[in-house]
């Protein structure tokens, strides 16, 4: 457990070293304004990377995240230009995101396929089905009513509804995951398969909560996507899958599964966050920019595994000392 | 085969040969789009029924497969040589596939030109594009500037696609070379959204933090455009900072409303038809000649010069603004 504490303290204080870096270019950046709007415009990374922790705490993937937010901002976008309550798009794209993510869990679950595989599928599909849907057309600004638009820019207690739901939501799954059977589950699940399914865990089914957990988490993110930036159309959040990803992986959630905490996730995002809204502001030429945010990526996930390495256990100490 | 079999079969090739000669006196253009149902080539429609209004003895045959495949167009195409049409004015679905069909089409004598969406040289009489480079790189700094004060330098940033985006590049090019006619414009850097909604909000954003005094941004992409405008009206910088660029009236509808963007620009599709009809017919009538150099009337347009490649571009993109972005935004 002190290892892991340590993880956190490390990350925390890379982003502040990050944050330094970048106020020695532009101080503009560290301002309280400008950070809670960094906050706010990592919000659905934050919503998305949680979900997905879920999902890797399981030894799965879930790369249809970003498609399944997509469809579910263009059914919220669809459902309110026929006029459909706010509070009922809410519920719906829930639910409708649930449900996606309900299709992935089941195929891993009930059919054994590998999780990448699954999702890459429904990934498609789910694009797919949003060009079916519309095909092709643009929902727009003006296409929009004007409360639909504003509710996740309403501005409480100086953040964003935006930010309040992100901050919501971690609230909720870090209880979730530190004080329920489930959060324990999924750690399990991920940890030790065998000794899971030892104490009466069922694996398929822990798993095929958390791809519900997620998909629920990327339909709410729909629409405050599709809110925000007032349109909808096939390939909004295109590629954002790996920014989920890439965010979990340096917040130190193992790949492999079984290890990862909410504040190592939150701060993963939030790195990610902060080098995606610095750069354009740091004067840097924008044909370095990828190079640079890959390398950053690169260069927290070899720190994070170096402090994962286990070292191992002499259980032979006589034969240790002879050699 | 019996004698009244003989008699109708010869009664009908007098019909058909009498319905030939009729339809010799009308001239019958087609105009083949992309695919059926889209509302950009819809209004190409309109160009063209007026062009064909305005010469009086043209017939329009609009069409097209119901999808935008190549395997569709020949197909439309195959019918059209059937009915031996005078002209075919047609929008590619690919570059090279509809070649051999139109090469058919022109052996048969039948007029064939490309517009919008070019053909292969080989595959056509002459292509007609909406705009040039140079054009579209003059008209997207003379929004920017024709908004900003006359005396001074003002602040201006481009937001791009992505840095390998060649129309853009290309446009952005020409822009800069045409720079110093318009010195009240300052153009202080270009980012890339690379076409993603969310990366081109908060390049525009960051445009705007880097950049206090920044009087307006440059989107020469219909993603970005729209990002934009969004990014400038979160900020509450409508009215200071201008959004200007590419960008599709549907699209765009919203923002123009709003004061984020007062003006940007397009090809005009209407036009677009117009011209092509213009252009199909004096070239069926054989008044002027597809040749490089050639220069062709096409009616309320002026003319158009064809280059070394038998290419000409049609005019200014089209500029659409608070007066007339209603009547476009629900054709395109």
């Amino acid at each position: 457990m002190s290892i892991l504490k340590s993880r956190e303290a490390i990350l925390a204080f890379a982003i502040l070293a990050l944050l330094a870096l970048i106020a020695s270019r532009f101080p503009g950046f560290v301002t309280p304004g400008n950070l809670a709007r960094v906050l706010t415009d990592t919000s659905p990374l934050i919503l998305l990377a949680l979900g997905q922790m879920a999902v890797i705490l399981t030894k799965c993937i879930d790369l249809s995240v970003a498609a399944n937010l997509a469809l579910c901002g263009m059914i919220a976008a669809l459902m309110n230009g026929a006029g459909v309550p706010l509070p009922l798009i809410l519920l719906a794209v829930i639910a409708l995101g649930a449900a996606l993510g309900a299709v992935n869990g089941l195929m891993v679950w009930k059919l054994g396929i590998p999780s990448i595989v699954v999702t890459l599928g429904t990934m498609t599909i789910y694009r797919g089905t949003i060009f079916l849907l519309t095909g092709g057309a643009w929902i727009n600004a003006h296409q929009m009513s004007e409360g639909f638009k504003a509710f996740p820019r309403t501005i409480i207690a100086g953040l964003p509804v935006m930010t309040w739901i992100a901050l919501a939501v971690v609230a909720g799954v870090a209880v979730l995951m530190n004080r329920t059977a489930l959060g324990r589950a999924f750690h399990a699940v991920g940890g030790n398969p065998h000794a899971a399914v030892y104490t009466g865990i069922s694996v398929g089914r822990t798993q095929f909560a958390a791809f519900v957990l997620a998909g629920a988490l990327a339909g709410l993110t729909g629409y405050l996507w599709v809110a925000r930036y007032a349109v909808a159309y096939v390939d909004i959040a295109g590629g954002f899958e790996l920014d989920v990803v890439a965010a979990c992986v340096i917040g130190g959630i193992a790949i492999a599964g079984g290890s990862g905490t909410v504040a190592g996730c939150v701060m993963g995002a939030l790195f990610l966050g902060i080098i995606k809204n610095a750069l354009p502001v740091v004067g840097i030429s924008p044909f370095w920019q990828m190079a640079i945010s890959g390398a950053a990526i690169l260069v927290a996930i070899a720190f994070n595994a170096t402090s994962q390495r286990e070292s191992g256990r002499i259980i032979l100490k006589q034969a240790e000392h002879r050699t | 085969m019996s004698v009244i079999g003989k008699a109708l079969a010869t009664a009908a090739m007098g019909l058909a040969l009498m319905t030939t000669a009729a339809q010799a006196e009308e001239m019958r253009i087609a105009l083949v789009v992309k695919a059926l149902g889209i509302g950009f080539f819809e209004a190409a429609n309109k160009g063209a029924e007026e062009a064909a209004k305005e010469l009086g003895d043209v017939k329009i045959i609009y069409t097209g497969p119901t999808d935008t495949t190549a395997e569709g167009q020949i197909e439309v195409i195959n019918s059209l040589i059937a009915q031996k049409v005078d002209a075919i004015a047609v929008s590619a679905n690919d570059t090279d596939a509809l070649v051999p069909t139109l090469k058919k089409a022109m052996d048969r004598g039948i007029t064939v030109i490309s517009w919008d969406s070019g053909v292969a040289p080989e595959g056509r009489q002459m292509h007609l594009n909406p705009s040039s480079s140079s054009l579209i790189g003059n008209m997207i700094i003379k929004l920017a500037a024709d908004n900003l004060p006359k005396d001074g330098t003002s602040e201006v940033a481009v937001l791009s696609a992505t840095t390998t985006s060649t129309n853009q590049n290309t446009w952005i090019e020409e822009m800069n070379k045409v720079a110093p006619n318009y010195p009240n414009v300052k153009v202080v850097g270009t980012v890339y959204g690379d076409d993603l909604a969310d990366k081109s909000y908060r390049e525009a954003q960051g445009l705007m933090q880097t950049y206090p005094n920044l009087k307006a941004i440059i989107a020469p992409t219909s993603v970005g455009i729209v990002a934009a405008a969004q990014a400038v009206t979160d900020a509450g910088k409508v009215g200071q900072v201008n959004v200007t660029g590419l960008g599709l009236p549907s699209e765009m509808a919203g923002h123009v409303k709003s004061g984020a963007s007062k003006s940007f620009a397009i090809w005009n599709p209407i036009d677009l038809g117009y011209s092509a009809t213009m252009l199909a017919y004096h070239l069926a009538k054989k008044d002027a000649e597809a040749k490089p150099g050639a220069s062709i009337a096409i009616g309320r347009m002026g003319e158009v010069k064809l280059d070394d490649k038998n290419e000409a571009a049609m005019a200014d993109p089209f500029v659409y603004d608070a007066g007339n972005i209603d009547q476009f935004s629900s054709i395109f």
